[in-house]
């Protein structure tokens, strides 16, 4: 008898067999406790959103249903995040890990248990450049786009628009460096030339002394990449006084109304990006999320929903809910070529794999791979016209 | 034509910006240095209390605004002193007669008495947040600008800008007003007389039959008149965010010791040095010498000595070589 009852456990948590009517199980492991405790039910029922219809449609593997467990991975504790991952792969035996949310735990987890057990990890949330070049063996994806690509966004703008000199100044934080680096490595390689990259201090009252460093450099454009009611307000402030520089680049920290409405026309020309970009797919799950009572502008919603969409999807794909078969085609499903599939058409997208099948996931977020697994992500040309953000186009 | 543009360049982010920074920072340290010199102690709570009297200069001129009254091209700011001034001066005097005067009556050492004022520093920072909130508060109208720095270019031709704003102006001359009327006060008036007297020799003065609570509260009335100013006048120019004044606590401090504690002339030349030095010393100088090297020899660098984020550490550093080198500062104040 017990032998018995442990190879049922055992062969429950490979997950291995294919019998009709079973639940796969994924583990969903967000900050439900800590400082984004906030936001993270509502990541969690959009993934698990996007589990429910795959179960419903009654295609998955021929009739399975997933089932999400819950774990905690506390934002910020990575040993809580990695003890929680580690119960998952071996006590629930899950296929795939949807999560974590930040960008810290959600490194821990990869390297210390998702890649070294080869479980696929799919983060909706983590944005921090370096899990870029972590060693992941193909195992971590993530859906929401590192910080360093907005910086490569703007370097392209740039480029397009032949500004070719720029000085930025940046809040002195995680936030402002990484995308400050990103930026000016991007620049260079498209031929462009930063002059000065200089940290700014929030929550002075006056900047007029770094405004008289950045305009030392001659630079006739000045890159802000602060918060606009921090001290990018201040710079932009004391640098319109002085007269040092009339031509402003805006990043999305700068992004926002209160800053057009306290500079009025003096901001004219100044360009910016900002993540995000309405996409059709965006306003169909927006419909969605608000049915099932999830807030549908919440942070992240999206990138859940796409996540848990994907992680079903490669599941049929692969034919079987197969640890390493999840692996190998999550990229395949996600990016071109294919049948398209938004959010809501789980059911199609599965069918078409049923049949042998191509499907390229585009989801709420326009979801599309690069080579270490994560989005590109959509963002917003503005440019300041008449005292107003405008949207130029989007990238 | 090189050299103007050179001159001009370093008036408008070296010269003016300091001059304007000096004259508040002067205002500030006069007060820090007459509660000195009379109450025998360094006040922590001066910050707050430049914050204080700049929140309610705030208060009335959004009430003045909402009444439609105006001083235009000038800020309605300025009208709104005369209240926020009462304000303050009451609110000096009721901590006055709520925490020093007990200290005062036991005698208590000096550093008692800072530990008290840094008391009065964080309820009154409390008191500022939770009336008017911890964000940026603006309270600037009226003409902005005396000359802008693109029509001073357009007017002269010059590559360079020189922009002064109608803050930096209004600071400079009242600072001018405030200090003479000061030194009036303190020369020729008998009230005057009996505050000096009481600073440099406490018991004599005493004996002579001083009132040294009227010599106190003199002290007080003056401190709260001199704060208020100076921290409307900083908030006017800069911006008003009540953490900023905590801040300002160290190059208050430093101008202060460096001119010589207890000494008015002594904060007044404290204050522009501090502010020369925090500007000059972190201002690159690549552009200037762009204009006044000859081709081929101008620098590559920014010619920068220190990164603009250590400011303060530059009142600090002149604090400290003050203090190891002159302890008394440069017009021989007391030792600290």
């Amino acid at each position: 008898m017990k032998k018995t009852l442990l190879a049922t456990a055992i062969v429950a948590a490979m997950t291995t067999s294919a019998l009709a009517g079973e639940e796969v199980k994924v583990g969903v492991i967000l900050g439900f406790t800590g400082p984004i405790e906030s936001l993270t039910p509502d990541m969690a029922a959009s993934a698990e959103l996007a589990f429910k219809e795959a179960s419903a449609s009654g295609q998955l593997l021929g009739g399975k249903t997933i089932k999400p467990i819950r774990k905690d991975s506390t934002c910020i504790d990575a040993a809580v995040a990695t003890a929680n991952a580690e119960a998952l792969i071996t006590a629930e035996g899950v296929a795939a890990i949807f999560g974590a949310d930040c960008s810290g735990v959600t490194g821990a987890i990869a390297n210390n248990v998702a890649v070294p057990n080869g479980v696929v990890m799919i983060s909706p949330s983590a944005t921090s450049p370096g899990l870029s070049t972590i060693k992941d063996n193909g195992f971590f994806f993530r859906t929401a786009p590192s910080d360093a690509r907005q910086g490569q966004v703007l370097a392209s703008v740039l480029q397009r628009r032949g500004i070719k000199d720029v000085a930025v100044t940046f809040t002195n934080n995680d936030y402002g460096k990484g995308l400050a680096n990103s930026f000016a490595n991007a620049f260079k390689a498209v031929g462009g030339k930063v002059s000065i990259s200089a940290a700014h201090e929030d929550g002075k009252a006056d900047y007029s002394a770094e405004v008289g460093a950045l305009a030392a450099t001659g630079s006739k454009y000045l890159a802000v990449f602060g918060y606009l009611d921090q001290g990018g307000k201040g710079i932009i402030q004391a640098s319109i006084d002085a007269g040092a520089f009339s031509d402003f680049i805006l990043a999305d920290g700068m992004i926002g109304e209160s800053l057009t409405k306290h500079f009025g026309k003096d901001l004219n020309g100044a360009i910016g990006t900002v993540p995000g970009g309405k996409t059709e797919g965006a306003q169909v799950f927006a419909t969605m999320a608000d049915k099932s009572g999830i807030k549908k502008d919440g942070p992240y919603v999206g990138e859940s929903y796409d996540a848990g969409a994907l992680l079903a999807l490669a599941m049929q794909a692969a034919g079987s809910a197969n640890r390493s078969g999840i692996q190998t085609n999550l990229m395949k499903i996600a990016n071109a070529p294919g049948t398209k599939i938004g959010p809501g058409e789980i059911a199609k997208g599965l069918k078409v794999l049923a049949s042998g099948g191509d499907v390229d996931y585009v989801g709420a977020t326009n979801v599309e791979f690069n080579k270490v697994g994560e989005v590109l992500g959509s963002f917003k040309e503005l440019e300041v016209k008449n005292g107003k953000f405008e949207t130029i186009k989007i990238h | 034509m090189d050299i103007l543009n050179a001159l001009v360049l370093l008036f408008n982010y070296v010269i003016v910006p300091s001059v304007a920074y000096g004259s508040q920072l002067a205002l500030g340290a006069l007060g820090v240095t007459l509660v000195y010199g009379t109450l025998r102690f360094a006040n922590f709570a001066h910050g707050e209390l430049m914050a204080f009297g700049a929140m309610i200069t705030i208060l009335c001129t959004w009430w003045l605004q909402s009444l439609g009254v105006s001083i235009a091209p000038l800020p309605t700011a300025l009208l709104a002193l005369g209240p926020a001034i009462a304000v303050t001066v009451a609110i000096v005097l009721i901590t006055d007669r709520t925490i020093y005067r007990f200290y005062r009556e036991k005698r208590s050492a000096p550093a008692i008495y800072i530990i008290a004022s840094i008391g009065v520093m964080f309820v009154m920072n409390g008191l500022i947040r939770f009336i008017i909130g911890p964000g940026d508060r603006a309270f600037g109208d009226g003409q902005r600008y005396i000359i802008k720095a693109r029509d001073f270019r357009d007017m002269t031709g010059l590559s360079e800008g020189l922009g002064i704003k109608t803050s930096q102006g209004i600071t400079v001359l009242v600072t001018l007003f405030l200090v003479a009327a000061l030194f009036w006060f303190l020369q020729k008036t008998r009230t005057g007389k009996s505050m000096r007297a009481y600073a440099d020799n406490r018991d004599l003065a005493l004996l002579s039959g001083i009132n040294p609570e009227r010599v106190v509260m003199y002290s007080w009335i003056i401190t709260a008149v001199l704060a208020t100013i100076a921290g409307a006048l900083y908030g006017l120019d800069k911006s008003f965010k009540p953490f900023t004044y905590l801040q300002l606590l160290l190059p208050l401090f430093a101008a202060a010791i460096v001119g010589g504690i207890g000494k008015p002339v002594g904060a007044i030349v404290g204050g522009f040095v501090i502010a020369f030095s925090e500007v000059t010393i972190t201002y690159p100088y690549k552009k200037f010498l762009t204009y006044l090297m000859p081709e081929g020899m101008q620098p590559s660098g920014l010619v920068q000595l220190l990164s603009t984020d250590y400011k303060f550490a530059v009142s600090f550093i002149i604090l400290v070589i003050v203090l190891m080198v002159r302890p008394t500062g440069i017009m021989k104040g007391k030792t600290v």
